[in-house]
């Protein structure tokens, strides 16, 4: 192997802005997009148990569609198939305010949601039926059985599979560098591009996704530990 | 701009016939790579799955760090490491279908090992006893008592990461390989037409792993009730 290394790349010239704009690009794009998956997973989770058909027909629907896809597709699908179906306005919206980041936000926040669902539904199953039943008994409505007792309970349990979900919506944000997104791998690449040292380049990316993870892994077990609930055992399982 | 899905009927033949089989005149095709990349992903991650189990330091401690450091990267990142490495190891170029099965292998065996790991811990020990107290060595205990019963236990996390692998494949687009998504790209180049044609290859992908899930399901439900 006769490749020449020359780590000074990575800080000279604009290969150190361009990595940390990256970063800052991915946690932008991770956390509203996790906001968005979050928002949509607790929704759809909760709607698969409850005892309403069409709500959870309706729920089913959409876990079972958008999880099974996979994520480039809905990228390519957020970003090329529906602007153009859009209203005119909100096409130039769009266009003037990086419709690249709004599609990729979107795109990672709808199919992460449906695979966070699922979570949270193997959360609400773990608890004993007996918890929502006597809930309805002290006069609670469904909602506010949900709302008080099932769904408090079910997000303590989730924490350890919830956490695994959200590191792999934040690896899955790289996704959003096919449809220009400029995040951290698509500045990985810009750094290849000018300086053709690809090796550099890419262990820069590679270290900064390692460091975030583990990061957040750490802190999310200190987490798990201060909300576990004593003597219940999480036994939930992470979906396709 | 109305809808006009006639345009997914003119293409069937080459979305189909080369970008989800891989016959025509590309090398390509989502399962002529999803294939082997299971198989021998699933292969690779046995070794890793038992090297964890280990006891010698030297055996489970780099096997652990290869799970960790590769469940700690994104796909696509890796997809790239092995599109410039190679290359600049073996000092010949590697088509893109060589780089994507590669990758996917060396990244899903990270995967499928900690599931087998997660099998094998999930058989009793009293059967480690047993099988040594009738005077199997380790190593028959393991191919003869325990890989039996792990395997069995296994399968719906194993069949959910086939999943997983499956969708997964579509990343090889990103360097040129002409799967269904990169089908559809070729495809959409031309006719202007991406709401269609991504809905309808969102659909081809969604029957093969909703029905691969369905499989998983009803499996479970068999074993559950003996």
């Amino acid at each position: 192997m006769n490749y020449q290394f020359k780590w000074s790349v990575l800080w000279s010239g604009q290969s150190g802005h361009w990595l940390l704009q990256g970063l800052v690009t991915t946690l932008e794009l991770s956390a509203l997009a996790w906001l968005l998956a979050v928002v949509l997973g607790i929704t759809s989770g909760a709607l698969r148990t409850v005892p309403l058909l069409p709500l959870r027909a309706a729920a089913t629907f959409y876990v079972e569609f958008f999880r099974n896809v996979p994520l480039l597709v809905w990228m390519f699908f957020w970003y090329f198939g529906v602007p153009p179906l859009l209203p005119r306005p909100v096409q130039d919206w769009l266009f003037g305010h990086g419709l690249e980041f709004w599609a990729g936000m979107f795109a990672l926040g709808v199919y992460h949601g449906a695979r966070m669902s699922e979570v949270i539904r193997a959360g609400i199953q773990a608890i004993p039926r007996t918890q929502f039943e006597a809930s309805v008994a002290t006069g609670l409505t469904v909602f506010q059985a949900y709302r008080l007792v099932i769904l408090p309970i079910a997000l303590r349990l989730i924490v350890p599979p919830a956490t695994n979900e959200s590191l792999n919506l934040l690896k899955n944000s790289s996704v959003a560098l096919t449809i220009s997104v400029a995040e951290l791998t698509f500045q990985t690449r810009q750094i290849e591009t000018y300086t053709a040292k690809a090796i550099e380049a890419l262990t820069a990316g590679t270290l900064i996704y390692l460091v975030l993870c583990v990061t957040i892994a750490t802190i999310m077990s200190r987490v798990e530990r201060h909300f576990a609930i004593p003597g219940m055992i999480a036994r939930t399982s992470t979906p396709a | 701009m109305t809808l006009d899905f006639t345009v997914v009927l003119n293409n069937l033949a080459f979305l189909i016939v080369q970008g989800f089989f891989g016959f025509g005149g590309f090398v390509g095709g989502t399962l002529r790579l999803a294939i082997p990349a299971i198989v021998l992903g699933f292969v690779l991650g046995i070794f890793i799955g038992l090297a964890r189990l280990a006891r010698a330091p030297w055996i489970h401690v780099p096997a652990t760090i290869y799970v960790e450091f590769f469940r700690g990267v994104p796909l696509v990142m890796v997809i790239f490491w092995i599109w410039f490495i190679i290359p600049q190891l073996l000092r010949l170029p590697i088509p893109e279908y060589g780089v994507a099965l590669t990758a996917f292998v060396i990244f899903e065996a990270a995967y499928f090992g900690e599931i087998v790991r997660a099998g094998v811990q999930s058989v009793p020990r009293g059967q480690v006893e047993a099988a040594t107290a009738v005077g199997l060595t380790p190593a028959q205990s393991m191919r003869l008592v325990i890989l039996p019963q792990a395997i069995r236990n296994m399968v719906p996390a194993l069949v959910t990461q086939m999943i997983v692998l499956f969708k997964d494949t579509s990343l090889a687009s990103i360097i040129g390989y002409v799967d269904l998504t990169k089908a559809a790209q070729i495809v959409n180049n031309r006719e202007i037409r991406p709401f269609e044609l991504y809905l309808f290859i969102a659909v081809v992908y969604w029957v093969c792993t909703y029905s691969m899930s369905r499989f998983a399901r009803r499996y479970e439900q068999k074993i559950a009730h003996g």
